[in-house]
């Protein structure tokens, strides 16, 4: 590490800390010295974490893979938000520079029934696949594809389809939400379709299938909170949901597929 | 040069002969065909769902085999190729602008440096565009003309637009275009998934792979799976500098253990070294961070023409700016190729001409774009990486240029494969970055995910049906003995590791490994250097195994250890890495070997010595591998010096 500067933080950082899924979980408590504000959020984890593993102790468990804000593997409740306090910014691209010298640090993991703990900050997510799986594609097989401009799709669509496709399928959503709602995931994938050529003749089929694997999984109901549009780092519109409901309808009371 | 035991016999790549455009059509027709019914009767392990493992999955189950798919992410959505950003090449010629197969294939063999495989190159070529059409089908939100058609933008090593992109995030979209094909076959019984569950070794029977050993991350727990082939898609092996852009799980382990188990490995020395990423800026940092290719269609890269010029960019008139590329390769300009972006970058540096605190950087200047183009257009382009730029750097890019620096990006080695992607060992295929096929000794942008993709959708579904039709194999169960053997040599080691009990942490040992791999091995190699960076490796190897401190357990979630695994691997592969760059005497593509280079710093090839492919056949930790060489032979692109003056 480099020679501490007087910009440094000094913090103290309340961790959920648990072994595995079935075992308690509790907070602990660790001070953390010398933290550089030009590093991100996660690096101060991997700083804290090799002042444990000094000790022998076991480091705090947390997911994370490309460290740049597209995977969507990162993800923590940041005293009490998801992903921390910045707009439209991942656990791994928020950076110290927003903390100040002497804070207090509350760091959770994704609170949501349907998104079981691991380990420490880690949770399972695999319920958002089974929910792709449930419909969240459309059905061509590799080879035989007509050529990709043979089906026009106007610029203001394919900018609403890519709008919608930006989700990086981390949680947050989920974890702001108080009713542990998993709608603007859902949505933004059916919205993205809705907007395609591509995607019509699929488009009560998916709606159904994938709100109905939604509430198998234990996601709960949007009661319009506006919370999941807050917390979410790619930018998902809550008017996304509105679609979704129009879609449903449309599904419900049309559908012959 | 090195002396190093050389194998008698050549390689054979297994490529098609004739006029290079019929080639692949003849093979497909050549292939043997196994039947609609007895495609379930065979099972294929695909490890890895980037682009290429994504892909082949999905395709693979379309065909009616069964699938096994594993990951180490809690999801195969994640995979790293979702941190693409720039964009995907394709031969459509939308542009009108001159493009077509024959120009993309020569580009990138010209790009390549001359060392990859004409025949491959070319069926690359025509498979991407397919790629475009496939993906268009599947829902990707590729950008797009007022009028609805598709858009292109350009990138480097090329004179027209042929790349497809989708804003900033085209890795992202294509990965769930095959991610999500890929579900819904899941969601048909024709895919199995397997998510954190970790590849740690490579089961071979009578010579063929026929299986793989698990660690699951979750529980810790070993498992055997036993199939009909083996598809490695475990992308590349960047994170053995530690510093790199790769995502934090890339590892070489799976392509590692294969090795171990009898798998060539070709070309390591070629590692590509991207001229546009934000610069170290300290010790803290855990990974580096690109900034795409594709802002280099409208910022132009400069440093000032005094030394040692501490004035802020905006006080440096235009007259006493050096827009270096646009200087030295006037023909491509901001857009030559990464090898030689990067190189220029560091000759600047190393000049005394760099700017920021360290003078480890140049900008990367988008003023004049903004000036003629406005703003709103340039954000709309490229909105999401100047955010990115300034969350990491708290610099605004709207205002200043941005400060670049290369910084290890992508991994032309890999895995030995011949034209049918099989390795030397049958039944094992290699798709993606982990295999070393097609790009040489560099690789131009947006030509990885057209690989990949080109891979899994459109080359291998059709050879692993000719390797079951031709190789009639008994079936194998996990309770055979090889199977056993290898569960038991994995726990083994897991139990070693956490054994050690030493005092210097995992990724301490990670960042000696880079300093010395960057340092040594990096944008500029050399003789004394490369001898030196073995006997390093050597030495920090020994120190790993008698001082390396994992805590936890083996039987639980343990990232510590994760990591551990995969750093001792890299501290094998990166001696081969090295002995590799010993060996290659001549600077090629990315390969700069000081000893061999023009009076203007430009490569200098041998092409007397080295037009081959270098595949390494493993003898054992520390002792010397054994050379097999494929010669490369240029019929439709002669052989040139390689100019984008
Ligand atoms: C920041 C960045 C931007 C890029 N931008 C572009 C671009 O614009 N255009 C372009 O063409 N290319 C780009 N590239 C390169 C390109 O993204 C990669 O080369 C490509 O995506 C690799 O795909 P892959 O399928 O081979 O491997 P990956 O996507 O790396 O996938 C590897 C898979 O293997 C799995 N895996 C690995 N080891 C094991 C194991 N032991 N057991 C089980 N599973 C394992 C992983 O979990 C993962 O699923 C970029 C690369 C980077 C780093
Ligand atoms: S680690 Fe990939 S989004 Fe944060």
């Amino acid at each position: 590490m480099s020679a501490s500067s007087s910009t440094d933080l000094n913090l103290t950082l309340k961790i959920w800390r648990q072994p595995s899924a079935a075992a308690a979980g509790q907070f602990k408590t660790y001070e953390l010295r010398g933290v550089s504000p030009d590093v991100s959020f996660l690096e101060m984890l991997d700083q804290l974490n090799e002042q444990l593993i000094a000790k022998g102790e076991e480091p705090v468990a947390f997911d994370h893979d490309c460290r740049e804000g597209i995977c969507g593997t990162c993800g923590v409740m940041i005293n009490g938000q998801a992903h921390g306090p910045d707009n439209e910014t991942t656990t791994c691209q928020l950076h110290m520079r927003r903390f100040q010298n002497g804070d207090l640090i509350v760091i959770e993991p994704w609170r949501a029934n349907a998104f079981p703990v691991v380990r420490d900050l880690v949770v399972n997510r695999s319920a958002f696949d089974r929910i792709i799986q449930a419909g969240g594609y459309v059905s061509v097989n590799t080879g035989g594809a007509p050529d990709g401009n043979a089906i026009p799709v106007p610029r203001h669509q394919q900018e609403a389809a890519m709008d919608a496709a930006a989700c990086i399928g981390c949680g947050a959503c989920v974890a702001s939400c108080k009713n542990a709602s998993a709608m603007l995931f859902v949505s933004a994938k059916v919205s993205q379709m809705a907007n395609l050529p591509q995607g019509l003749a699929e488009r009560s089929q998916r709606v159904l299938g994938m709100v109905a694997q939604m509430d198998k999984e234990g996601f709960g109901g949007c009661s319009v909170t506006e919370e999941c549009e807050a917390a979410c780092p790619a930018g998902i519109k809550l008017t996304n949901i509105a679609l979704m409901n129009r879609e449903y309808m449309r599904a419900a009371l049309t559908a012959t597929e | 040069m090195s002396t190093v035991a050389i194998s008698e016999k050549e390689l054979d790549g297994r490529c098609p002969t004739g006029p290079i455009a019929e080639r692949w059509d003849r093979r497909k027709r050549e292939l043997k065909l196994v039947n609609p019914a007895n495609k379930r009767k065979y099972t294929v392990i695909v490890v890895g769902t980037g682009l290429a493992g994504g892909s082949a999955a999905a395709s693979l189950a379309e065909l009616g085999y069964k699938v096994l798919s594993f990951c180490l992410q809690d999801t195969p959505r994640r995979a790293h190729s979702i941190a693409a950003q720039g964009g995907i090449n394709a031969a459509k010629n939308y542009q009108n602008d001159g493009d077509s197969v024959w120009r993309l294939f020569y580009d990138t063999v010209k790009g390549g440096d001359y060392r990859s495989r004409e025949s491959n190159v070319y069926r690359l070529a025509e498979a991407s565009r397919n790629i475009i059409d496939q993906c268009v089908a599947q829902g990707v939100p590729f950008a797009r003309e007022y009028g609805g058609s598709l858009a292109n933008r350009s990138f480097g090593g090329a004179q027209v637009s042929r790349t497809f992109y989708c804003r900033g995030q085209t890795g992202q979209q294509l990965l769930l275009g095959a991610y999500q094909a890929m579900m819904r076959q899941v969601a048909a019984g024709g895919v199995k998934c397997f998510a954190r569950k970790e590849m740690v070794d490579l089961v071979v029977i009578d010579g063929n792979a026929r299986g793989i050993i698990t660690r699951d991350l979750v529980t810790g727990k070993f498992e055997s799976f036993a199939a009909d082939a083996v598809l490695l898609c475990t992308g590349g092996y960047g994170n053995a500098y530690y510093l790199s852009t790769m995502a934090k799980t890339c590892n070489v382990t799976a392509a590692w253990r294969a090795h171990k188990r009898g798998a060539l490995f070709a070309n390591p020395c070629y590692t590509q070294i991207h001229p546009t990423c934000i610069p170290v800026s300290g010790d803290h940092q855990s990974k580096l961070t690109l900034m795409s290719e594709s802002l280099r269609n409208d910022g132009r890269v400069w440093v000032p023409k005094k030394q040692h010029d501490h004035r802020r960019p905006g006080e440096i008139p235009e007259e006493e700016r050096d827009y270096y590329l646009e200087r030295r390769y006037p023909s491509y300009g901001n857009l030559a190729p990464r090898d030689i972006s990067s190189r220029a970058a560091k000759e600047r540096c190393d000049a005394g001409f760099g700017v920021g605190q360290s003078g480890m950087s140049v900008y990367l200047d988008f003023a004049a774009a903004i000036q003629r183009d406005g703003e709103a257009t340039i954000r709309a382009k490229y909105g999401n990486l100047f955010h990115m730029y300034e969350r990491i750097t708290a610099e605004n890019p709207y205002q200043d240029p941005m400060r670049i620096y290369p910084a290890v990006h992508y991994t032309m080695g890999g895995l030995w494969v011949d034209y049918h992607l099989q390795s030397n060992v049958p039944g094992l295929y290699v798709l993606g970055e982990a295999n070393f096929s097609d790009h040489g000794a560099n690789r131009l942008g947006a030509s990885a995910l057209m690989q990949g993709l080109a891979d899994g959708y459109f080359v291998v579904p059709y050879t692993v049906g000719d390797h079951f039709a031709t190789s009639k194999q008994e079936k194998v169960t996990t309770d055979h003995p090889e199977f056993r053997g290898a569960l038991e040599a994995s726990q083994q080691r897991v139990k070693t590791l956490l054994g050690v009990n030493g005092r210097r942490s995992v990724d301490q040992f990670h960042r000696a490994l880079g300093k010395i791999m960057w340092d040594h091995v990096g944008m500029a190699r050399n003789e004394a250097g490369l001898k030196e960076a073995v006997q390093q490796i050597r030495q920090l190897r020994d120190d790993f195994w008698k001082d390396v401190k994992v805590v936890g357990s083996g039987e639980a979630f343990n990232q510590n250890l994760e990591h551990a695994g995969r750093v001792a691997d890299f501290m094998e592969f990166s001696e081969l890495l090295a002995t590799d760059a010993l060996y290659r005497d001549e600077s090629c593509g990315g390969h700069f070997r000081e000893e061999h280079q023009t009076e203007e710093g430009e490569c200098q090839r041998n092409d007397d010595d080295f037009c081959h492919v270098a595949a390494w056949e493993f003898k054992g930790v520390g002792a010397a591998p054994v050379l097999h060489k494929e010669p490369l032979e240029f019929e439709e692109v002669p052989l040139a010096t390689r100019s984008y003056k």
